[in-house]
């Protein structure tokens, strides 16, 4: 039929529009050269699309301040130290994204983690005596089991997970405690878990790991660029993926040299913490799963159209149930690495702080409430922000009072930022 | 049954030499005591845009989901292809190469064109998705269906206007060698030049060859694009006629009374 044949397409009327498009296409997708490339990321920060931006701005002023009032805290040792610290936040803060993507939430998971740390530090005792890996992979299990378990309530029976993890904050501590029972600690004294988070690499060790880490980012990066070149697919120009490289080797380098530096006082302390190693490898993973495989797919767009996600035959009962069992598991990691940081777990445990501190960490670094949007790297980030603020201002020397009050402070200014950036960012992303 | 395209009708009702893709015969539904469709004979050629009218109420939505599988028909026969089949889930119709695009599109904001468009069926290499196999094959299909005012095939649905959205999930629809597409009122919530744009969209579909099915009571639009018009009036099909033989008026008086009077404009030339 002629009446339709003509070859130019009604334009679009709708003058609004375009900047909202050149904001929602990620910026090595629309550009030829590296400048064009800084001009478009420009332009998606202006549209709203801030990424990662406002954490990492976050940080360096929160380090600046704390800087000029206490020249302690960009030293070496209390860098490193603080990375260890916000070890336990991250790891919680990347479980609870999990959950945050599919516009759930779980209020469970630092009693989780609780327990996951117990029943290791009960299994790795002298007096039971079974070897630190088979400990900790016990309580990994059980800690994936009790996702499941909490999942299946939520998917299956369709109960809210705002309830059920609530009634799980609850029950887990009364687990946790009746184990603990009155004598309310257990030391650990396996050398190998303590070292999970007080060990460290020795210096060559640690600029190996980070060459082969950084190898296989580059082998990886330059193969996927290469290939989307050859599809004749857009591609950022070989200079951006080079550049991109470089960029990561540098932060490699400098986190490097940081942890090798000596940080001891009374005798030499040196090399990358093994629990560095481990939240690296853990946000590596998770990255993975959720932005390179059908389940993180299918995690995604849950969280953006459950019903749409239906209807393409995700199986939803199946993903989400597995999300939470993710969730969990992640907060058993965290668990393992609490205990061994304080070498013993005790009643003293306050998993119901430790999950407000999880959720608030992963939305300081970007991850929406509403589901659909975030990244494991948010937890990441949002949690050394938290720590950072732990740590200095204790190193300032106020109480955990005020440093409630400060984190709460962050956390608004943090999802304030996020609103406002939203309002130019096109619904729904 | 093997398609038997040299023109010869298969061993199934007779046709008039080309045996249209889709033909129903006698279809019912019930649900419970009310009858919402009655008998209902219908057949959706390929190459051709067949418009579905009717007033609210008149079982237009009840008829594409038996169609496509949402509803088991209650009595009645259909053909595909000359071949009788059974479509009793969406499953079955979409093996048979029927995609529906319902009108909330079923899209998810939060995730690129690409995305949407593999959603559920995506390939992968491995464990790992093979994001350039998808893109490739998503820009193809929406070159070859002409849907070219998006910038990046990579930017979040939610950036896209309402007739690229719609224009995505019929791109969605036909990406999976679908030969039949359903669409329930494609134009509802469309702005002029979008509904120019969704509708110079489904004529192509048909120009290239898809049968397509629109649901649609914008009497505009349905003349706009549409070859033939069937017409539902509380249940039952009331008139199945090319678009020559109608003009608006007797439409709206089949739409509403079930019968017309007028004579039409291409009186006399009846198949």
């Amino acid at each position: 039929m002629a009446k339709v044949d003509e070859p130019a397409a009604a334009p679009e009327v709708e003058p609004a529009e375009g900047s909202q498009v050149d904001a929602a296409i990620p910026a090595e997708l629309v550009s030829h050269s590296v400048g064009e490339y800084l001009h478009a990321s420009w332009a998606r920060i202006k549209g709203g699309e801030t990424g990662v931006l406002p954490v990492v701005g976050g940080l360096l002023l929160v380090s600046i301040l704390f800087q000029a009032l206490n020249s302690h805290f960009l030293t070496a040792g209390n860098l490193v130290n603080l990375l260890v610290q916000a070890a336990v936040f991250s790891l919680l803060a990347m479980g609870e994204v999990f959950a945050l993507l599919l516009g759930e939430i779980d209020l469970s998971i630092g009693f989780v983690s609780g327990l996951g740390g117990v029943v290791m530090a009960e299994l790795a005792k002298p007096t039971v005596g079974w070897p630190w890996w088979a400990a900790i992979a016990i309580a990994l299990l059980m800690t994936a089991a009790i996702g499941v378990l909490q999942g299946t309530l939520i998917t299956r029976i369709g109960l809210p997970s705002f309830v059920v993890t609530l009634a799980g904050l609850l029950f887990w501590q009364g687990v946790m405690l009746k184990i603990l029972g009155d004598g309310g600690s257990i030391l650990i004294q396996s050398s190998i878990i303590n070292d999970i988070a007080g060990g460290n690499l020795s210096r060559v060790a640690g600029w190996v790991v980070m060459l082969v880490i950084v190898g296989l980012f580059a082998a990886f990066t330059w193969r996927r660029d290469a290939r989307r070149r050859d599809a004749g697919l857009v591609a950022p120009p070989p200079p951006l993926t080079l550049a991109k490289i470089v960029g990561v080797l540098a932060f490699g380098v400098a986190i490097v040299l940081l942890c090798n530096a000596d940080r001891g006082i009374l005798e030499p302390v040196y090399g990358v913490p093994w629990v560095v190693l481990l939240v690296f490898g853990v946000l590596a993973l998770w990255t993975f799963v959720l932005g390179r495989t059908r389940y993180g797919r299918y995690v995604y767009a849950i969280g953006g159209n459950a019903e749409a996600a239906r209807r393409a035959g995700v199986n939803l009962a199946r993903i989400r149930t597995i999300a939470f069992m993710l969730t969990s598991f992640t907060a058993g990691i965290a668990g393992v690495v609490y205990a061994s940081r304080l070498q013993s777990i005790s009643t003293a445990l306050d998993g119901g702080t430790l999950v407000l501190y999880a959720v608030a960490a992963a939305v300081i670094g970007g991850t929406s409430l509403f589901g659909g949007r975030g990244k494991p790297l948010h937890g990441v980030l949002g949690g050394i922000v938290i720590a950072a603020i732990d740590n200095g201002m204790g190193l300032l020397g106020f109480s955990a009072a005020s440093k409630y009050m400060v984190t709460a402070l962050v956390l608004l200014a943090a999802v304030t930022i996020d609103a406002l950036a939203r309002r130019n960012r096109p619904a729904g992303t | 049954m093997i398609a038997d395209t040299g023109g010869g009708p298969a061993d199934v009702p007779a046709g008039d030499g080309s045996e249209p893709l889709l033909r129903l015969r006698g279809v019912s539904k019930n649900f419970g005591p009310v009858r919402a469709l009655s008998d209902v004979d219908l057949d959706v050629p390929a190459g051709q845009v067949t418009a579905l009218a009717g007033d609210n109420g008149a079982g237009k939505s009840v008829l594409i989901k038996c169609i496509s599988g949402i509803h088991a028909p209650d009595g009645g026969q259909m053909w595909w292809d000359g071949r009788p089949v059974h479509v009793r889930t969406p499953r079955d119709a979409a093996a048979l190469g029927i995609a529906t695009v319902y009108q909330d599109l079923a899209l998810c904001d939060n995730l690129d064109i690409v995305q949407n468009m593999f959603l559920g069926r995506e390939r992968v290499h491995g464990i790992s998705l093979n994001e350039e196999s998808m893109e490739t094959s998503a820009k193809e299909t929406l070159a070859s269906l002409r849907v070219t005012t998006v910038r990046s095939i990579r930017q979040p649905v939610a950036s896209l206007s309402g007739g690229q959205r719609q224009s995505v999930a019929i791109a969605k629809a036909v990406l999976w060698n679908s030969k039949l597409v359903i669409m329930d009122e494609p134009t509802a919530a469309l702005g002029v030049a979008q509904t120019g744009m969704v509708l110079e969209l489904v004529r192509r579909l048909a120009d290239q060859g898809y049968a397509v099915l629109v649901v649609s009571h914008n009497m505009n639009d349905v003349f706009d694009v549409a070859d033939r018009i069937a017409v539902l009036h509380l249940g039952r099909m009331v008139a199945v006629r090319p678009v020559a033989q109608l003009d608006r008026q007797i439409v709206v008086d089949l739409m509403t009374t079930g019968a017309s009077t007028r004579s039409a404009p291409g009186e006399g030339a009846r198949e």
